[in-house]
């Protein structure tokens, strides 16, 4: 049997790539009488909803901006001036 | 959609492509040039805006090939630490004594869908995501964030899958317990 840990590891890389057989098989019995694997699995469902939907908000932007230096630092060098 | 003039670029789009790349390098300085490479970058492909995608959209595809360049000519002086190497706040979220369960179980989470559209969650997200280890960030980030394939990731950082993989279970582990501090268990009190 495979431990929580072992599963947690599994669990995450299938999210990056394709598990032999024997490794889900090995995932899917632990899932099974494991309550909290169970709850570690849905969680990193959510991390990756949570990660793109992060990706789009951030093209509208949170929180920070361009100090006052840098952007006429920009500015001149798009003029070609730097 | 046309492009607007090229001067309004940087009141318009500054700031946004600045975030987005402090979040990826983290320095504020290198975050500066890549936004200045990236307008000029723009300046001269502006025939090939093909006016599919807004003007942002554009803008931040151009500023994500900087970024994974600058990780590209930066990988040689910070190689990916090796995936065996041990992780001391990893290690104790199991028990080694106990066949490597749980060390803390993790909690349910109420109503995760709804966080998605707090505010408040979504700064909890980055300030979790800003307290990992700086390569953990890295390579959630190019996964999570810029949907970067374990093979493509691997090119970039000149890494083997497993190594990649490594860093990336200890980063949704430390993300997954962060938010669970931070936001989860914190709503549950509340209630």
């Amino acid at each position: 049997m495979l431990s929580c840990k072992e599963v947690s590891l599994l669990v995450s890389q299938s999210y990056d790539a394709k598990l032999t057989w024997r490794q889900r098989l090995g995932v899917r019995l632990h899932l099974l009488v494991c309550e909290a694997c169970r709850r570690f699995e849905r969680q990193m469902q959510f991390l990756r909803r949570a990660g793109r939907a992060f990706s789009d908000r951030q093209r509208d932007g949170v929180s920070g901006s361009l100090s006052p230096s840098a952007r006429e630092r920009i500015r001149n060098s798009l003029r070609g001036r730097d | 959609m046309t492009l607007s003039h090229p001067d309004t670029w940087l009141d318009q789009h500054g700031d946004a492509l600045y975030r987005f790349a402090l979040m990826r390098v983290r320095e504020s300085a290198t975050a500066e040039d890549l936004v200045q490479e990236t307008l000029l970058a723009a300046l001269r492909a502006q025939d090939s805006f093909a006016g599919a995608a807004a003007e942002r959209t554009w803008l931040i595809a151009i500023l994500k090939n900087k970024i994974i360049d600058h990780f590209r000519r930066h990988r040689h002086e910070a190689p990916l630490p090796e995936g065996d190497d041990p992780d001391a706040a990893i290690e104790a979220m199991f028990n080694a004594a106990d066949e490597d369960h749980w060390a803390r179980t993790p909690a349910p989470w109420a109503n995760p869908d709804r966080a998605l559209e707090q505010a408040e969650f979504w700064r909890a997200f980055q300030l979790c995501l800003e307290g990992l280890p700086a390569r953990q960030a890295q390579v959630f980030t190019l996964t999570e964030l810029d949907g970067l394939g374990t093979e493509e990731l691997c090119k970039v950082l000149e890494a083997q899958p497993s190594n990649v993989w490594v860093m990336l279970h200890r980063a949704r582990l430390r993300l997954r317990e962060c938010l669970e501090q931070n936001w989860f268990g914190a709503v549950a009190e509340k209630r």
